[in-house]
């Protein structure tokens, strides 16, 4: 009786452990970091690929892509997350963080403190990036803009607003392989990168499951709304028929085969990209209908 | 020139504010009438400014006076409240459209006066063209950013 009530403790004291273990926050190799050296100029595309000013910049009209003073709100099933100040300011931005712990808050999702982020910040995808396109992107954004405006705390009810509990989630859903696999042509691949890895376009056009995971099985077949009650459209699958010329140009413009424009969050999306070189984003179309045809 | 070309709006602004109609309103299908249109005719200018079609300055000068005159259509009737996407299927137009009229309103006028500048340039050749039609695309997918749900 005595032996069996040990055990039970027992088993427990390791499944604790255990689930200590795995929700644990892993950064990067100290290594990975120390050996890189930045260029501004070439973390500047990156910036643009990543869409980090789509949510990280003002929310005013005609707010200034490059001041990254934060507030944008996202609304999902498991609360309301406010995009932070990643300006270069020294204490309400990220102005006095080291480009280790950049690279650790932008690939691994895990904090200076050594906490872990909320998946709301897309870091299962830039854990797919290049750690030097990174260390140059960190280069960049110190080169902008600092401003003081203090971030604004998430709004989150029990247990999502214990932070080691995303632990789970990464141990879950975050993987560093990407998801079109194969025989792909040089241009796809590239297109791969900017897409899979900067660009998260699967992070809206996606489905998730019920912990909020992408469900890659559905990969870019089109979303619910995470934050309204419209639907985010398909990119892959019966239901898309457009070309490789059409996604570019619209990626470039806006404009649809139609001549419709883009809105909703596409537009900001559209913002970013339209300044990338052309055939960066004939990649982007050329991997998306390869993606498509998987 | 400029001015008179954008008048209307301030009409505009008036009617909107003017109180509801029922559901099922025939403003929905007209007012998504008249953006089919604004497509129709960007088909045109937008196919030139990307290579879709040969530029045709005579065509291109058509397309743009129509798009002039249609982004002039006055919007009194087509924006009844209570004709948004919460109450109502079959549009797309936001709630937030009638708690920010104002800003709705600048959005139109931004366009009416990016259509304005096309019809100045479009005869002139491709290379005037594609900025001005760049310029309109970014006035519709200003307002659709805000106020148009997604689909
Ligand atoms: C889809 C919206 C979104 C995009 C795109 C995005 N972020 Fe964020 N980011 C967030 C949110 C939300 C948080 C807060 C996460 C948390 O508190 O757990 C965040 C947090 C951060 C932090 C931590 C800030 C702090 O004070 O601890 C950094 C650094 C950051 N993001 C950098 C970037 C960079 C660099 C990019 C582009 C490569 C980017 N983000 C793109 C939403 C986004
Ligand atoms: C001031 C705001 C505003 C501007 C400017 C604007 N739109 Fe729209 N557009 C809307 C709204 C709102 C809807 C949704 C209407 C509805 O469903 O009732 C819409 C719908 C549409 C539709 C879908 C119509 C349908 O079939 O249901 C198209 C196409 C469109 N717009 C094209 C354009 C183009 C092209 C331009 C620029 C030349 C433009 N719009 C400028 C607000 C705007
Ligand atoms: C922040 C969320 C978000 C991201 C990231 C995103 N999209 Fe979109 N996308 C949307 C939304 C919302 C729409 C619908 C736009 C509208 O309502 O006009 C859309 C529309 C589209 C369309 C038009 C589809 C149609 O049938 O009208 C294409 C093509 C597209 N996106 C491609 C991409 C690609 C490629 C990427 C990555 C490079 C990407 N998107 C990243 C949200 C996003």
């Amino acid at each position: 009786m005595k032996r069996a009530a040990y055990l039970v403790l027992a088993l427990g004291l390791l499944g604790g452990a255990a689930a200590w273990f795995v929700t644990r926050p892993v950064t990067l190799p100290a290594t990975v970091s120390a050996r890189l050296g930045g260029d501004a100029q070439a973390g500047e595309r990156i910036f643009l690929a990543g869409g980090c000013a789509s949510c990280h910049m003002g929310t005013e009209d005609g707010a200034d892509h490059k001041v990254l003073r934060g507030g944008a709100e996202f609304q999902t099933q498991f609360g309301t997350f406010y995009a932070p100040n990643i300006s270069p300011d020294p204490d309400h931005g990220i102005g006095g963080w080291t480009q280790a712990e950049f690279l650790n808050a932008v690939m691994r999702g895990v904090s200076p403190a050594g906490q872990h982020y909320y998946p709301a910040f897309p870091y299962a995808s830039y854990a797919k990036a290049d750690p030097q396109d990174m260390a140059d992107l960190y280069a960049y954004m110190m080169t902008l803009p600092a401003d003081a405006t203090p971030s604004r705390a998430h709004d989150l009810g029990f247990p999502f607003n214990i932070r080691r509990s995303v632990g789970v989630w990464k141990a879950l859903f975050v993987d560093h392989d990407w998801v079109v696999t194969g025989d792909l042509t040089a241009q796809e691949t590239e297109g791969r990168y900017l897409a899979e890895a900067l660009a998260h376009c699967a992070e809206c056009h996606t489905p998730r499951n019920a912990l909020g995971g992408i469900d890659t099985a559905r990969w870019l077949q089109g979303a619910p709304n995470p934050s309204g009650s419209g639907r985010i459209p398909p990119i892959a699958g019966e239901a898309f028929s457009w070309s490789a010329f059409d996604i570019s140009a619209y990626l470039e413009s806006g404009f649809t085969p139609s001549f419709d424009v883009a809105g909703g969050s596409m537009a900001k999306v559209i913002a970013n990209l339209g300044q990338l070189d052309k055939p960066e984003l004939d990649a982007i179309a050329a991997y998306i209908l390869r993606a498509g045809r998987e | 020139m400029a001015i008179s070309r954008i008048i209307g709006s301030a009409a505009l602004v008036v009617a909107l504010a003017a109180p509801a109609l029922a559901q099922d309103n025939p403003a929905v299908g007209a007012r998504q009438g008249q953006f089919k249109l604004y497509g129709h005719n960007l088909a045109v200018l937008g196919g030139m400014a990307q290579g879709r079609m040969e530029y045709d300055a005579a065509m291109a000068q058509t397309a743009a006076d129509n798009l002039f005159h249609i982004t002039r259509h006055d919007q009194s009737r087509l924006w009844p409240e209570g004709t948004d996407s919460s109450t109502i299927m079959e549009t797309r137009a936001k709630a937030e459209i009638w708690e920010n009229l104002d800003d709705f309103t600048a959005k139109f006028v931004a366009l009416q006066e990016a259509s304005a500048g096309l019809q100045d340039v479009a005869g002139n050749g491709l290379d005037a063209l594609r900025p001005a039609v760049g310029a309109v695309g970014q006035a519709c997918g200003a307002c659709h950013e805000d106020y148009r749900e997604e689909s």
